[in-house]
């Protein structure tokens, strides 16, 4: 049976892996290649590294340490942060990267989707999504340039469009970040990821608000997610992954060893 | 059986994702060549027909690099990963989003590469499933039925007298084929953890 992911992610900011609360306030974690090296160990089935601030501010992201992290890890893992072109991503798959994921270029020109789809196969291209919950409007709206809070502007899409938008133009996997509970650990945005489950026909990654095992449990059993990304509660050591593993499979949670 | 003495020459069919099979080989010790000359690969002992990508960009760098020949000539064992085994049978239907004809492919093992039939299950099938050997072989030496590798695509072969291992997701489908020197497998054995490292190391000694 496919096993569900639980998938570590890294946020980098100028080589070193960052974390911040509600994408602000950034404290550094450490060394990008060690925290790989020491979640593959630990048992994570996949890694994502976000370089944060990479889409905001007109730099690509900085390359040299995606091939220090295929050198020494044996799973899989996406790069994502100022993806603009074929070229870029095909520079980052070359060092290894398993896939790439864009976010906010993907907003300015979504044709860079189907190009992406057309050279590298689908199975590479993920679509980050930065969706905030608007109780005013009562809208969940799509995001950008989240990396750089001076620069963090809401689009024009409504998230349950843009999530129909990208798979029609060839994205291969959608992580979904719920800004409103990122950070904060009081459990992933269910009733938002299972409305999105609803419309999303590839592989959906939930993204924002882990905070204890059960959590975990919820949103893979009531949002019926492939994968659940957390940062904090692994580099905080408050979630242990192979305890994670243990406590997902005794409530029957397909997981791999 | 060490493996430290061996080498690997990865064919460098000008798309993506060389880097993650050569750093794999090289955590087991293996000396690797990456390369897209016809005469060292002719010459090498063992051959890795890499994968990631879209089937027809493969096939249209291949011709562009005029490796078709040399390929389909080689005797040596030769391991198709992921795209690279469905670059091995006869034609995929995989092609540019929007041309619904099926791209030819090498022809090294007969066999169609066909889009996943899932029902209601996602696509890709993405992520870590289950393989188990359907026949015994060299390859899965030494791997525990059942153990998970690592999967990222929405085409397979279906279930043949080629499949060396299987796995499930929606309906079975080869995650293995073999025949005569060539092996290809549908995951990614580079980015399997242990189990893959196993296989990559029971292809060495072949």
């Amino acid at each position: 049976m496919l096993a569900r992911r639980i998938i570590p992610c890294l946020d980098v900011r100028d080589g070193l892996v960052v974390k911040g609360v509600k994408f602000r306030n950034h404290e550094i974690i450490g060394e990008i290649v060690p925290l790989a090296q020491k979640y593959a160990q630990a048992g994570a089935d996949e890694l994502v590294f976000y370089d944060i601030t990479a889409s905001s501010d007109q730099r690509v992201v900085d390359k040299s340490w995606v091939s220090k992290i295929a050198q020494v890890i044996d799973i899989p893992f996406c790069v994502a942060g100022g993806i603009k072109t074929v070229e870029d991503a095909g520079l980052i798959l070359e060092m290894g990267a398993d896939k790439i994921s864009v976010n906010s270029p993907a907003l300015a020109n979504p044709e860079l989707i189907t190009a992406l789809y057309n050279t590298f196969g689908q199975q590479c291209v993920v679509i980050g999504i930065d969706s905030f919950f608007n109780d005013e409007t009562n809208t969940y709206d799509v995001y950008q340039f989240t990396g750089d809070e001076s620069r963090t502007q809401k689009t024009q899409w409504h998230t349950r469009d843009w999530v129909k938008e990208v798979q029609s133009r060839g994205a291969g996997e959608i992580v979904l970040n719920c800004m409103n509970q990122d950070g904060v650990r009081q459990g992933y945005d269910i009733e938002q990821l299972a409305a999105i489950r609803e419309v999303c026909h590839v592989p959906l990654i939930a993204s924002g608000g882990a905070g204890e095992m059960q959590h975990f449990a919820d949103v893979f059993k009531q949002a019926d997610v492939d994968g659940a990304l957390a940062a904090s509660v692994f580099h905080k050591s408050v979630i242990d992954i192979q305890e994670l593993k243990t406590f997902l499979r005794q409530q029957n949670i397909a997981m791999r060893g | 059986m060490s493996v430290s003495a061996k080498h690997i020459t990865i064919i460098n069919t000008g798309c993506a994702n060389i880097s993650s099979v050569r750093f794999a080989f090289e955590r087991l010790g293996a000396n690797v060549t990456v390369t897209d000359d016809v005469n060292t690969i002719a010459k090498a002992s063992r051959v890795i027909l890499p994968g990631v990508g879209s089937a027809p960009a493969a096939m249209k760098s291949i011709k562009a690099k005029q490796l078709l020949e040399c390929i389909k000539n080689l005797e040596q064992p030769v391991l198709g990963v992921c795209l690279g085994m469905q670059l091995m049978v006869t034609s995929s239907e995989e092609n540019d989003l929007g041309n619904a004809k099926s791209t030819p492919c090498l022809n090294l093992i007969p066999g169609e590469v066909k889009r996943m039939r899932v029902g209601d299950l996602r696509l890709p099938h993405m992520g870590w499933n289950q393989v188990s050997s359907v026949k015994a072989n060299p390859l899965f030496a030494g791997i525990e039925d059942g153990a998970h590798f690592y999967f990222v695509h929405s085409f397979a072969v279906d279930n043949y007298q080629y499949t060396l291992a299987q796995c499930d997701y929606g309906s079975t489908f080869s995650a293995a084929i073999h025949k005569d020197n060539f092996f290809g497998v549908q995951f990614h054995p580079e980015r399997s953890s242990d189990a893959g490292a196993q296989l990559l190391t029971n292809f060495l000694n072949i």
